[in-house]
């Protein structure tokens, strides 16, 4: 258990903004951009706004998630880092089990705490906000296990592996998209609960998948 | 140190379609040193692989009795960090309390990993490695880029963890001085 806590305590070094495993902010920024850009591309109508601007944020986080992922694992496979935890008898679920939590840590907080300035800007209020809110705590734990099976499987590949993460994790992320976002067009819990539900489903199944492939990719 | 015993039996290893070495057996006890010698490409460090349970082999079994320590190419140490809290993360996971080797690595404590030349690093790696005080020690090339004075210590390492009753498997193609050494060359282990 402290072993585990060790190798969160790393993590969080690593993966938070200001953190070593490069460019950490980079997720909010792009994040605030696309929401900043959004208005200037579809015009200042308040009432189109409103009703897209929703969407717009659930995209841009979901394209924000999408850009650490050739971080998350590479590094400490090449390093040897994997090898020595297995000799130590860390499982590597475990291991991937903890940067799930460090992974959804260094991007989720901080994209609701972004999706404020966000929701200024496309003239989101009060309800759609709230529902925005709650969908993003509901769906970004899914968004974080997808994301980390998806560097699992690509870490070995080199150069091209971070386009090819984004690729592969946009069509299994549509689901929590559909309810996510599509709670706000139905104003309803019902959609935010759908999303949460398929986020505890990945979040569950993340550690396997992801501890499978690292230790495929070690054999190879 | 605890009671600790290396056995593989029949082992056969496959990289691609290429089979590197077939029959190989070998047991070590408590105290004792076995170099594993063979030119490049011989699979030498697969083998160590398959012996850290690393590896799946392509036949055979591996049974370890004791923990088991390797030191390889890779030291593990994160390159952003300075050399002290990089190896601190390792004793930390090991329950280890102060250093137990410098290896002349004090001066260095505070330079980050990315500094470090290939030998420094490979010091660093063996401190992290005494640190870790596994019985079994499984060393894949321990004496790359180490200068006359480190050889010296490394040798010097390893026969002290021999003497306290553990385990040395080194595989290298340089000679390694150790009482009591046996070897065995990988070529003979070719179809």
């Amino acid at each position: 258990m402290s072993a585990l806590l060790a190798i969160l305590r790393r993590d969080l070094s690593l993966l938070l903004p200001g953190g070593k495993r490069g460019g950490t902010m980079l997720p909010l920024l792009f994040f605030l951009a696309v929401a900043m850009l959004f208005p200037f591309a579809v015009g200042p109508d308040p009432k189109l706004l409103a009703r897209t601007g929703g969407g717009v944020i659930w995209v841009a986080a979901l394209l924000a998630a999408i850009l650490p992922l050739d971080r998350l694992f590479a590094p400490d496979l090449e390093q040897g880092f994997f090898d020595q935890w297995a000799l130590r008898g860390i499982a590597e679920e475990a291991v991937v089990a903890v940067r799930v939590l460090a992974h959804w840590l260094s991007f989720g907080p901080m994209l609701m705490l972004a999706a404020l300035p966000a929701a200024a800007l496309l003239g989101l209020e009060g309800p759609a906000l709230r529902t925005v809110e709650l969908g993003l705590l509901a769906g970004t734990p899914g968004l974080a296990a997808i994301g980390v099976i998806i560097a699992a499987l690509t870490v070995t590949l080199r150069g091209g592996g971070a386009a090819l993460s984004g690729l592969l994790l946009i069509p299994l992320a549509v689901p929590i998209l559909v309810f996510g976002a599509g709670a706000l067009s139905i104003g309803g819990g019902s959609g935010i609960a759908l999303a949460g539900a398929i986020s505890l489903l990945l979040v569950a199944i993340a550690p396997f998948a992801g501890g499978a492939a690292i230790r495929a990719a070690r054999e190879g | 140190m605890e009671p600790c015993r290396l056995v593989a039996t029949d082992l056969a290893c496959r990289r691609g379609d290429r089979l590197l070495f077939r029959g190989l057996s070998l047991a070590l006890d408590a105290g004792q040193a076995l170099q594993v010698s063979g030119p490049n490409g011989m699979g030498k460090s697969s083998l160590i692989r398959i012996l850290a349970g690393l590896l799946a082999p392509y036949a055979g079994t591996v049974a370890a009795q004791g923990a088991i320590g390797l030191l390889d190419e890779r030291p593990a140490l994160d390159e952003h960090l300075p050399l002290g809290k990089a190896l601190a993360f390792w004793r930390n996971m090991d329950g280890a309390g102060e250093p137990s080797q410098q290896l002349g690595l004090d001066r260095l404590w505070h330079v980050p990993v990315r500094y470090l030349s290939t030998g420094q690093r490979k010091r660093a790696a063996l401190a992290r490695l005494t640190d870790q005080a596994a019985p079994i020690w499984l060393l894949d090339e321990p004496l790359n880029g180490l200068d006359l004075g480190a050889v010296a210590q490394c040798e010097a390492l390893v026969a002290a963890h021999c003497a306290a009753g553990g385990i040395a498997l080194i595989a290298s193609h340089q000679p390694f001085a150790l009482p009591a050494l046996t070897t065995l060359d990988l070529a003979e282990f070719t179809q």
